[in-house]
């Protein structure tokens, strides 16, 4: 069975054509060509595809894109502005908090969730990283990233 | 690693919802958070015709006090659970519990009845609700019925929910003056799959135990009161020697071996986290 879902993805409204078996990870790269998101294990494990829903972090490969017809979708393509990278990705660039990078797109959403949702950089690390798998580079860089930009965040008030 | 194809339905009433579930020889799979449902659904290890969301379905989330009972609607997600200063207040050990359970991604999209009809025999939550003597609410197009905890496990993603009917509420009984506490050992840090769970419910007169409540997931192909256990805690200091009850609790448990620990180590696990439990009871107590 196949029918049209209308997502609003990073501001920008679109409709597609799916599968009800589809996961909206599947939506979001082979429909709309957002390939930012990445799918690694498809069964909720790894927390690479994470994006926001309605400005909550889910990962996209346990919910099927008919389910998040009329939502407010937010993938990793949205959040540098006119190309400039946003703050949270420059501190991962700035203290190796990626290697392959496979896992970085689900790691920033969930990262961007938990500063609107005003987490300490401790919460952050240990209850939000916790939903994500990166096995290159092994987290610390990525605790480092989230601790310095935590920090320049604070001194920024 | 993708589903078999579906129909998905998304009924606006319970009313519909009860009457697609029991339309006679419909292969119809609720959906409630999916965080179980849609790994099984992309392994084909769950087959459906139809998925039948739970989602748009009004008042079947929510949490309700009163003097005698809390009482949860089936689609309360785990992070509600976490966050409800009421639930806090009422029966600390399921906020508690719930939030051991994944991690923040997945507790946003979990739900209690999701988690309790799955049945996975190492899940947090299963255990809680057979050690509180929970009572599940299960509704068809016909009837309702209710079953305990207890009996509702019926094996490893086996319950005695039949296929017409639907989890929509679980009521916790409210015992005044009981300390509960749930620990676990789990694979990963703390956001891992669990190994072993415990949740230890005590009555205590300072600190003898006037009455003890113990169910341990991952022992067993469900989660299982250790009655043995209960009555060798009777009567006992939470502080004092818990040898004959770690020797009654292993007696009753029956884990098995597979890739991630031997069901020796299971045995070990389960007098480790009823000592934390009974430890950690005895220091620091937890709200009725």
């Amino acid at each position: 069975m196949t029918r049209a879902v209308s997502l609003v993805v990073n501001g920008r409204p679109y409709t597609a054509e799916t599968e009800d078996r589809t996961p909206l990870c599947d939506v979001l790269r082979h429909r709309l060509r957002l390939t930012g998101t990445h799918v690694g294990c498809e069964q909720g494990v790894c927390g690479a595809c994470t994006v926001l829903v309605d400005g909550e972090p889910v990962r996209s490969c346990l919910m099927l894109a008919v389910q998040a017809d009329g939502c407010r979708i937010e993938t990793v393509e949205g959040l540098a502005t006119e190309g400039a990278l946003a703050p949270m990705q420059q501190a991962l660039m700035a203290e190796h908090g990626l290697q392959c990078g496979f896992c970085t797109p689900g790691v920033l959403m969930s990262l961007a969730y938990a500063e609107r949702a005003r987490l300490t950089a401790e919460e952050t690390v240990s209850e939000v990283l916790a939903g994500h798998l990166c096995r290159c580079t092994g987290y610390v860089g990525i605790r480092r990233a989230i601790e310095r930009h935590w920090k320049t965040e604070e001194a920024a008030g | 690693m993708k589903s078999v194809p579906f129909e998905y339905r998304a009924p606006a009433t319970l009313e519909e919802t009860l009457a697609l579930l029991g339309k006679p020889g419909a292969n119809v799979v609720p959906l409630a958070g999916g965080q179980s449902l849609l790994p099984l659904l992309a392994l084909r290890q769950v087959r459906p015709a139809t998925v039948l969301d739970l989602n748009r379905v009004p008042g079947l989330a929510g949490v309700e006090i009163t003097d005698e009972v809390v009482r949860i609607g089936a689609l309360t997600r785990l992070r509600a659970l976490v966050e409800s200063a009421p639930l806090r207040a009422a029966l600390p050990v399921l906020p508690e519990t719930a939030a051991q359970v994944a991690n923040r991604q997945i507790r946003h999209r979990s739900t209690l009845g999701g988690s309790l009809c799955h049945a996975d025999p190492t899940a947090q939550l299963p255990a809680v609700a057979v050690a509180l003597e929970a009572r599940l609410w299960l509704r068809s197009a016909r009837a309702e019925r209710s079953v305990l905890a207890q009996d509702f496990f019926a094996g490893a993603r086996t319950t005695a929910r039949r296929r017409n009917e639907l989890l929509v509420r679980v009521e916790f009984p409210r015992t005044p003056g009981r300390h509960c506490r749930f620990e676990a050992v789990t694979r990963r840090g703390r956001a891992g799959f669990p190994l072993i769970g415990l949740c230890l419910a005590v009555s205590l007169a300072g600190s003898v135990v006037t009455d003890a409540r113990l169910a341990a997931s991952g022992i067993a192909d469900r989660p299982r009161r250790l009655w043995e256990a209960e009555r060798a805690l009777t009567g006992r200091r939470l502080d004092g020697d818990l040898a004959e009850v770690l020797d009654a609790a292993s007696a009753e448990a029956d884990p098995s071996s597979d890739l991630h620990g031997s069901a020796e180590y299971r045995s070990h696990l389960l007098r480790t986290v009823i000592r934390r439990a009974a430890a950690r009871l005895a220091t620091e107590g937890s709200a009725p």
